[in-house]
């Protein structure tokens, strides 16, 4: 089986997000990257599927050379190769249209896209990918087994979840639940030390435009000081939720 | 040229995402000079869409139980047959899952987590949230046919006067390859989607045993019940209720936390809630920085007796 599992370069979760020129764009001074925390549990999934079914796992980014070391951190913690599609990721719809290339060329049976990313949140590259290369898809993903061609697929839905049933090929938007948090990977040094002679491959990106722009960001206005009642007034809690916020 | 929206029922009865989006496409209609139309499926009574300004409904009912293919492309037909240049959907699972695959089908622009009406339609701009609520982005969608993806309880509901004409439709179906085998679903409780308040328990509550009061005031609140990202890493509590960044978003009118001491990776997940509640019994915990009214205590001190003023609240003003 040939696994492809798509790695986002995303700001870390604790980082400061500021805007430059003229707030267009991510100002990423002094901002840590990490893979994408969705991507991470398909990956760590993968990993299982390599170690116990014999799967090779390759990981693609679509992005500038800012990004492999997000990718060589992805083949310290045990895939096999990494392809980097050599263009800046301008949205969605354009980073799908990328990514199919390289499924189609690659002949993948399964890819693992996480469901959204943590800067963006777009939540569309799975979905639009699978509708491209028509294979099968199933979001929102938090179990995943495979047999042969046939593969048992849990999705979160709302207030519950789903058990579906179908065939690869297959493209999955991942999540939290693939694998838990405790069973994510720290690379060690000896993955790290190989990683350094896995093969990173560059590819020129297909004439693809991006169907949306960003034009500019903004940041929320600043939060208010907190109101704080006391544990033993707690009849001022209910009556400020009652007329002053008017939420119950 | 009518505005079309996908309006998500479950059981025959309109989820409260589906009123929001008919109401969010009614926005858009009226800024663009043009109609509702509200695609349903298997829907029996859609009178009550007219309400949010729904002029027209296409109701599908030969494509059966839910299939994000069979659904996107039945959608998409829909879309064709009105002409539509925009589409709205909601942020609901089943939504997030066929709209990337409805964009495709229409090569149709998508911006999701859109957040209030366009900002202009000529270009065609929305706000959305970004870097999972720390920022808003103004996108542009710049493509014929432009699907936007309503964030949830972010626009409200807005009634209308009208009446939504009611027409079969039967598009041709797409055929799938996924097969349901199982739902686990808890039907008697708000989903967190659904849900105006949401009441949620972190770490701080010691163990699984101590969820009976917080589920006590979800229930007199008709509230969700959610937990932070330890407890169900601890299997205290299902996967399903976890809210946060890598858990469920949260974007209620209400939002009580019990004894969640606010990472910021939880808070990224339900900065989005209009009005927030943090019950801790330590004053430094940093969710009381972004928490709008505060109780420091001892959480089995406090809850109770919240349930019992709310109780007492309710009967005053039932």
């Amino acid at each position: 089986m040939k696994i492809l599992v798509c790695i986002s370069h995303v700001p870390d979760t604790t980082s400061k997000i500021n805007f430059t020129e003229d707030d267009t764009k991510f100002d990423a001074n002094g901002v840590q990257f990490v893979i994408n925390p969705n991507d991470e549990f398909g990956l760590t999934r993968a990993m299982w599927f390599k170690e116990k079914q014999g799967a090779s796992v390759d990981v693609v980014n679509v992005g500038g050379a800012e990004t492999e070391p997000t990718l060589r951190k992805a083949l310290a913690i045990g895939a096999d190769t990494a392809i980097r599609v050599n263009t800046a990721a301008t949205d969605g719809f354009a980073v799908a249209k990328q990514l199919t290339k390289v499924v189609q060329d690659g002949g993948y049976d399964l890819v693992i896209a996480g469901r959204e990313s943590i800067d963006y949140n777009g939540g569309m590259v799975p979905g639009m990918l699978a509708a491209l290369t028509d294979a099968n898809f199933v979001n929102n993903c938090i179990g995943l087994d495979i047999e042969g061609a046939n593969a048992t697929v849990t999705r979160e839905i709302d207030g519950g979840k789903e058990t579906v049933s179908t065939t690869l090929p297959l493209i999955v938007g991942g999540q939290k639940g693939l694998v838990e948090e405790s069973d994510l990977r720290i690379p060690n040094m000896r993955g790290i030390m190989m990683a350094r002679k896995k093969p990173l491959t560059v590819v020129d990106p297909v004439d693809a435009t991006a169907e949306t722009a960003s034009v500019k960001f903004e940041k929320p206005a600043p939060k208010g000081a907190v109101k704080l009642v006391a544990a033993d007034n707690l009849d001022e809690l209910v009556s400020l939720l009652h007329n002053e916020a008017k939420v119950i | 040229m009518s505005v079309l929206v996908y309006t998500e029922s479950e059981q025959g009865k309109f989820k409260k995402a589906a009123l929001e989006v008919a109401s969010y496409a009614k926005a858009v209609a009226t800024q663009m000079g043009t109609t509702v139309t509200a695609v349903t499926f298997n829907t029996s009574d859609a009178s009550e869409l007219g309400k949010y300004g729904v002029d027209k409904v296409l109701n599908i009912a030969n494509a059966e139980n839910f299939d994000a293919k069979v659904y996107a492309d039945a959608i998409k037909q829909a879309a064709e047959k009105e002409a539509a240049k925009v589409i709205v959907v909601s942020s609901t699972a089943d939504s997030k899952y066929l709209a990337p695959l409805l964009a495709v089908g229409l090569n149709a622009g998508y911006a999701t987590n859109v957040v209030e009406a366009p900002v202009s339609t000529s270009p065609f701009a929305v706000k959305r949230t970004a870097f999972t609520n720390k920022a808003f982005n103004i996108t542009e969608i710049n493509t014929d046919v432009k699907i936007v993806g309503l964030s949830s309880n972010a626009f409200g509901l807005v009634e209308n006067s009208g009446a939504a004409a009611v027409e079969e439709f039967s598009p041709s179906l797409a055929t799938s390859n996924i097969a349901v085998q199982s739902v686990d679903k808890a039907t008697d409780k708000v989903s967190i989607a659904d849900a105006d308040i949401v009441v949620s328990g972190g770490r701080g509550l010691k163990g699984p045993e101590n969820w009976g009061m917080i589920e006590e005031l979800a229930e007199v609140l008709g509230a969700a019940t959610a937990c932070s990202k330890p407890v169900s890493d601890l299997g205290w509590r299902p996967h399903s209720e976890h809210v946060g960044q890598t858990g469920k978003p949260v974007a209620s009118n209400l939002y009580i936390a019990v004894g969640i001491s606010g990472a910021i990776q939880h808070l990224a997940g339900v900065n989005a809630s209009k009005v927030k509640v943090v019950i801790n019994s330590d004053p430094e915990a940093p969710f009381f920085k972004a928490a709008d009214y505060g109780v420091v205590g001892d959480a089995f001190e406090v809850v109770p007796q919240l349930i019992e003023k709310l109780k007492e609240f309710k009967a005053q003003n039932a």
